[in-house]
């Protein structure tokens, strides 16, 4: 088979891999180096503990779920041994990872599950605050859990009063903190950890518009262990200064026509978090010359966006970017909420129809000739409204396919079926198998 | 005796449409009890609790995903079936993800003149909920103000107030004579009346319930032989189901639902600013499990009930997918099982296997009445 484009390995591929194994085993070795652990949500506001100091080290739970799923064995311990304990088998797929974890005291990198020594979570959908309800009980009952409840509707009718109820919560956050950990709270440390939230979250997006390239010089399986770094500690200097690396070789690969795919003819999104034990379905688009660019999953939970004045879809100005310098902790916190309250991923638990906006956005500017959209027995934050979106999608225009599974439960997952679903959306959209 | 309440919930939209025709009043329909009814009396419309009918449909299919609860699809299937066709408004007051998505896919297919999002916060348990919510409750007001074209008194908020605080004062004690030893009314009858009063006029449910509270103690009835049974969970109207278990020789004393007692338990109490007193009530009232963290103030409370109507078993039921009580029901049976107090697990769907439930329930009210087989 002629390859269409050049095609070539990420050079930082290896520093990103580096990046999360040390982030997991740092987690796991704090204590043996006199710092803190603490556990809680991939959207919890991870810049706030920083300002304890630099040996505190999160566990956030979704990623680390989502690599018990990949591990098709463990994560099938981890289901049967949260069922045995009388809890439902159809609750968000990643909680019942973490919890099976617990309940089975193995750490998936190795070890005994290592205790956290304070919960910091953020409420989301109906199962953040209870997912570490749960994880506490399980843990004893003694470990210290404070949540951020950040449901105060869309940010476009954000008003003072809801900005105000999500930083006073902060505020009693931080207070928490220091009684918990006995600690005394370094403001300059979370002006630093927001600083790096805002950079690292802009950066990604940066790095998603590149894809816009044809051809796209990332393709989705690949930007998950990407992104993923922005999940377990986007207030990190650390993260923040890879995205800088990979925003610059990412350019470089468009500009030189590097292809992810090198046989690019049809582009497509997905939506939601994959099955994560079966990311090879992405491969097998690869043989109709298909190449998922994204979605609005992988590129707006992490990613930090606004509209230019071109009217497109563009990187979030940064509080750097915009001159702003961020004077005491009241600032950097309205700040951090500001910022995080107009995740594109926040925005459709209020309405599909602003979830379906921005993906009709991306299916236009992304050029893209259909739509996959995973619907997530495992997630129900993610697969909200996810039927009305199809619907607004067809109306735009964009032919979609629909396949069900679970991100983090492969006995959801009907393989084949997906496969010949592939096939048939494929065989829909006008094209043919190339030849191997 | 308690016939009307049963006669307003299986009429429950010919009711509504009298209501118009008889005030030229308007209706608004709400999705979640943590909407604030006292605003809406306020203004003068009639909130109306949007509610399902236990009817298999196949409506929802391309607005829903199946694995949202059953209840939230069979609310939307009634407004797609144009059940609700005579509602001017919808509203929510933001609970879980589930009933959500009734809301938000109804606003996109069922056209209203007023819909409304209320972002009733759900850390309920800060000492930020209650100005904020205050916040969101004069916003609210704003919103029914320009919507109504007239300005809502604070002598009408106190009204809204003493309406839906009689009414919660009067099914309190309609729940005190739940505690006797032989209870004047089934479990079935009390259902009856609490979501009757969710649909209807509560100012004629005070007058029907105030005449009926009169009458009750003379009532007889001999329950006193009977199973004390509570029940408790997600969203709860299938009196089909109520009506086979007190069929078996049990009676239902109390329940934890929000059809139920968590609808009216406590009491809003006017203080100089009327907002923040609506807002501490509904911070404050017993918790939707969606709420109910980091504490769970829930499972104390349902201990309380179950001792205090001295309860011999108890009944938990979810509606299939329901995460948030699907996240409290192991630590409940738990916490019912440490006090004593037996339970059986039911999943509930749009409607009930009421074969095997009947054969289940009897197998639990054997173990209760401590009967053998052999």
């Amino acid at each position: 088979m002629l390859e269409k484009y050049k095609t070539e390995p990420l050079k930082c591929w290896s520093k990103a891999k580096e990046i999360r194994s040390n982030y997991y085993k740092n987690y796991a070795l704090a204590h043996e180096k006199g710092g803190l652990r603490w556990a809680g949500g991939a959207w919890s506001f991870d810049a706030i503990p920083a300002g304890l100091g630099d040996d505190v080290y999160p566990l956030t739970g979704e990623p680390y779920a989502a690599s018990i799923a990949w591990n098709k064995e463990f994560a099938l311990r981890c289901h049967e041994a949260v069922e045995k304990a009388g809890y439902a088998r159809d609750l968000c797929s990643y909680m019942r990872n973490y919890w099976g974890s617990i309940i089975l005291n193995e750490y998936l990198f190795g070890g005994k599950f290592p205790k956290p020594d304070f919960i910091w979570q953020d409420h989301i959908c109906c199962s953040h605050a209870k997912w570490y309800q749960v994880a506490r009980d399980l843990e004893g009952g003694d470990v210290p859990y404070f949540a951020i409840d950040v449901s105060v509707g869309p940010y476009e009718e954000l008003t003072p009063s809801r900005l105000e109820y999500v930083v006073g919560q902060m505020h009693d956050g931080i207070e928490w903190l220091e009684k918990v950990t006995g600690r005394k709270y370094d403001d300059e440390k979370l002006i630093q950890a927001v600083l790096n939230h805002c950079r690292s979250t802009s950066l990604w997006a940066e790095i998603c518009t590149y894809n816009r390239a044809i051809p796209a010089p990332l393709d989705e399986k690949t930007m998950y262990s990407l992104y993923v770094l922005g999940t377990l500690q986007k207030s990190s200097k650390q993260v923040a200064d890879f995205y800088e690396e990979l925003r610059d070789e990412v350019k470089d690969r468009v500009e030189r026509g590097i292809a992810a795919v090198s046989n690019e003819r049809c582009r497509v999104m997905s939506d939601t978090q994959p099955p994560w034990a079966f990311l090879r379905v992405f491969r097998y688009l690869e043989k109709y010359g298909c190449v998922s660019v994204g979605s609005l999953y992988t590129f707006g939970l992490i990613g930090m966006w606004e509209v230019k004045e071109d009217g497109t879809w563009g990187p979030r100005k940064t509080p750097q970017e915009l001159g702003i310098e961020i004077k005491d902790r009241d600032q950097a916190l309205r700040l951090l909420a500001s910022w995080e309250l107009k995740k594109p991923e926040w925005q459709h638990f209020y309405s599909p129809q602003l979830k379906s906006e921005m993906m009709i956005r991306i299916a236009k500017e992304w050029k893209l000739n259909g739509v996959m959209l995973h619907y997530n027995r495992g997630c129900e934050g993610l697969s909200l409204g996810i039927a009305e979106n199809r619907l607004a999608l067809l109306e735009a225009g964009f032919p979609v396919m629909i396949f069900e599974g679970n991100m983090g439960d492969e006995r959801e997952f009907d393989e084949a079926q997906t496969i010949s679903r592939i096939d048939a959306f494929m065989e829909s959209l006008g094209f043919e198998k190339l030849e191997e | 005796m308690m016939e009307r309440f049963r006669q307003w919930y299986e009429n429950r939209h010919d009711y509504a449409r009298e209501w118009k025709k008889k005030t030229g009043g308007k209706v608004l329909g709400y999705f979640c009890t943590y909407a604030p009814e006292e605003i809406m009396y306020a203004a003068g419309v009639l909130p109306v609790r949007i509610l399902g009918s236990h009817e298999p449909q196949d409506v929802t299919e391309p607005h829903i995903f199946g694995m949202y609860c059953p209840f939230c699809r069979d609310c939307l299937a009634q407004g797609l079936k144009g059940r609700y066709s005579y509602l001017d408004g919808i509203m929510i007051s933001q609970s879980c993800l589930h009933i959500r998505q009734a809301f938000t896919s109804w606003e996109l297919h069922i056209p209203v003149d007023f819909s409304y999002y209320l972002p009733m916060p759900n850390n309920v348990q800060s000492k930020r909920a209650v100005p904020y919510l205050a916040h969101e409750l004069r916003a609210f007001k704003n919103a029914l103000e320009r919507w109504m074209g007239k300005e809502i008194r604070d002598e009408e908020l106190e009204q809204g107030i003493e309406i839906m605080n009689k009414s919660r004062r009067l099914t309190r004690e309609l729940y005190e004579l739940r505690k006797s030893e032989s209870p004047p009314l089934s479990g079935l009858e009390a259902m009856y009346a609490v979501v009757s009063s969710q649909m209807v006029d509560k100012r004629e449910y005070n007058n029907e319930l105030e005449a009926i509270l009169r009458k009750l103690p003379q009532r007889v009835e001999d329950n006193s032989a009977k199973i004390r049974l509570m029940i408790l969970g997600s969203e709860n109207d299938d009196t089909e189901f109520l009506k086979m278990v007190e069929s078996l020789g049990a009676i239902f004393v109390i329940d934890d639902h929000c059809t139920g007692s968590r609808y009216f338990w406590n009491e809003t109490i006017p203080n100089q600013d009327l907002f923040e007193s609506i807002a501490t009530r509904y911070v404050e009232r017993i918790p939707c499990p969606s709420k109910d963290w980091p504490v769970r103030k829930r499972v104390s409370h349902i201990k309380e009930l179950a001792r205090d109507w001295k309860a011999q078993g108890a009944i938990v039921i979810q509606q299939k997918f329901c995460d948030p009580h699907e996240l409290d029901i192991p630590s409940i049976i738990k916490s019912l099982k440490e006090s004593g107090i037996p339970s059986q697990f039911l999943e509930f769907d749009v409607t009930v296997p009421v074969g095997q439930f009947k054969t289940r329930v009897e197998a639990f009210l054997e173990m209760l009445r401590g009967e053998d087989l052999f």
